[in-house]
């Protein structure tokens, strides 16, 4: 009896100093702010910051290798916060990005090229002739964004083309680089004119594939007031590619295009960012685009 | 030499841990989702596991047996395993924090995964010597990892594979995992 509780006492005391030692010696310097400001992201692991997980980026913002407003999804008050902890200034948020899809090309518009039963995944879809669309370059539309989302924003449409809530959306970019098509893109929230097409083949072939495909007649071009669609021509191919940094959001291009390859969109509410969406020119009611105001 | 090469392909192959004593179930089907995960599981079992065998084989022969307190054998040896797992940890942690992230909580989970105190009580019951036990809990660790990976590999593919829905997650890798152990089952002819 003396022997067996003697016996444990003394290997239980035995493990504890051993342990004791060990944590003495292998201790790790962990900064308490790294713990502090993964507390305080929004801790979906999206990737968006660039860094491995949200683990990843506060210890980067606390060695001082990342900026404060990497985080997209966390907006402004999660870099307040940061700043607070950090004892440096906020400095000013970066603008804000959601993901726009490229392509208008649902099942009514884009004839299927064969009937695809296999796994629901883009990808695998991706590697028989890009899909079962005839549109090579189009969206498969089998929603691998919507899987991937971190936050839940993205859902499939009735057309079978993914549908991105803008209230949700933290411009992330996990979708963008999820996408075997590489029809989701990353564009200021600002941005209201899209071309909603990314087919590259010449005109006849790319209407053939879909209805509403760019066919690079280049009327948007000729009409845009500020020069800021053109099309460009690549090794693959040509298409309608706007310059965001001149594109005003008139419309124009929008009403000239015969395809509808274009698309003009309601301003999107970023809910921190409303100084910037009183700026965003909105056609008044009424307005058909013709450009004779301008 | 040849005896000890016996014991370690016979724990590896012919009483696999997993597939075929039913020791450490709950991490074989817990972290066998990813192949990355499953390797590094793997490699801490086998360490935790050789080490802990052998200092439990020395506490049983030095301290229980000489005095005659052989009962308190289960409690003696969670507390040597408890006790090294946090050591590792520690170890772990400071040298190597990348594999510190990749195994995250199942480092500690060693601590009741059954196999590490399954081994260290069959070494025993077996009445085996120091490098017999060294021999069997290296070959039933290296049994462990084998299963481990195989199943991963496999439920990786399982993944992509069109399951009716009603199967689709653990019902195909229980099933999966019974299959492996049947499979398993024709190494028993093998010594």
């Amino acid at each position: 009896m003396i022997y067996a509780i003697l016996s444990l006492a003394v290997l239980g005391a035995v493990f504890g100093i051993v342990l004791g030692v060990a944590e003495k010696k292998f201790t790790v310097e962990v900064d308490p702010r790294v713990e502090e400001i993964t507390k305080i992201l929004p801790g979906a692991n999206c990737g968006g910051c660039g860094f491995p997980g949200c683990g990843g980026y506060a210890e980067a913002v606390v060695a001082g290798t990342a900026p404060l407003n990497a985080c997209t999804a966390g907006k402004d008050e999660v870099r307040q916060k940061m700043a607070q902890i950090m004892g440096i200034a906020a400095g000013a948020a970066q603008e804000p990005k959601v993901a726009q899809l490229m392509c208008k090309g649902g099942k009514d518009k884009a004839p299927l090229l064969y009937e695809y039963e296999g796994v629901e995944d883009c990808h695998v879809a991706a590697t028989m002739f890009k899909g079962p669309k005839a549109c090579s370059y189009g969206c498969i539309g089998l929603g691998s964004c919507v899987q991937v989302c971190p936050f839940g924003g993205i859902k499939m449409g009735s057309n079978q083309l993914p549908e991105i809530d803008y209230n949700i959306c933290s411009g992330c970019g996990a979708c963008v680089n999820n996408c075997p098509q590489h029809v989701l893109k990353l564009v200021e929230a600002s941005k209201l004119v899209h071309v909603r097409c990314s087919n590259k083949e010449k005109g006849k072939q790319a209407k053939e594939a879909c209805q509403v495909a760019c066919i690079k007649c280049k009327l948007c071009e000729k009409n845009c007031p500020e020069g800021a669609i053109s099309v460009v021509a690549d090794a693959e191919g040509s298409i309608a590619v706007i310059d965001y940094a001149k594109c005003t959001g008139c419309g124009i291009c929008v009403t000239k295009c015969p395809t509808n390859a274009l698309e003009i969109m309601l301003p999107i509410n970023v809910s921190n960012n409303e100084e910037q969406n009183l700026t965003v020119k909105h056609p008044p009611a009424g307005c058909n685009h013709c450009g004779l105001c301008q | 030499m040849q005896e000890m090469m016996i014991i370690i392909i016979g724990a590896i192959l012919i009483n696999n841990i997993v597939l075929s004593q039913f020791l450490g179930c709950c991490p074989f089907l817990g972290v066998s989702k990813k192949l990355s995960s499953a390797i590094g599981m793997g490699v801490a079992v086998t360490f935790v596991l050789t080490i802990a065998s052998l200092i439990t084989w020395l506490v049983q022969k030095f301290i229980l047996v000489n005095l005659g307190i052989e009962y308190l054998q289960t409690i003696a040896f969670i507390l040597v395993i408890a006790s090294l797992v946090q050591f590792v940890e520690m170890v772990i942690r400071k040298k190597s924090p990348d594999l510190y992230k990749a195994l995250g909580v199942y480092l500690p989970l060693i601590t009741t995964n059954c196999a590490v105190l399954g081994v260290a009580i069959i070494n025993i019951q077996k009445s085996y010597t120091f490098m017999q036990t060294l021999a069997n809990s290296l070959g039933n660790a290296l049994g462990f990892t084998l299963a481990l990976i195989l199943f991963a590999g496999i439920r990786e593919r399982l993944e992509e594979a069109d399951i009716p829905k009603s199967l689709q997650g653990m019902p195909i890798a229980l099933i999966t995992a019974a299959l492996m152990s049947i499979a398993f089952l024709g190494f028993t002819g093998l010594l």
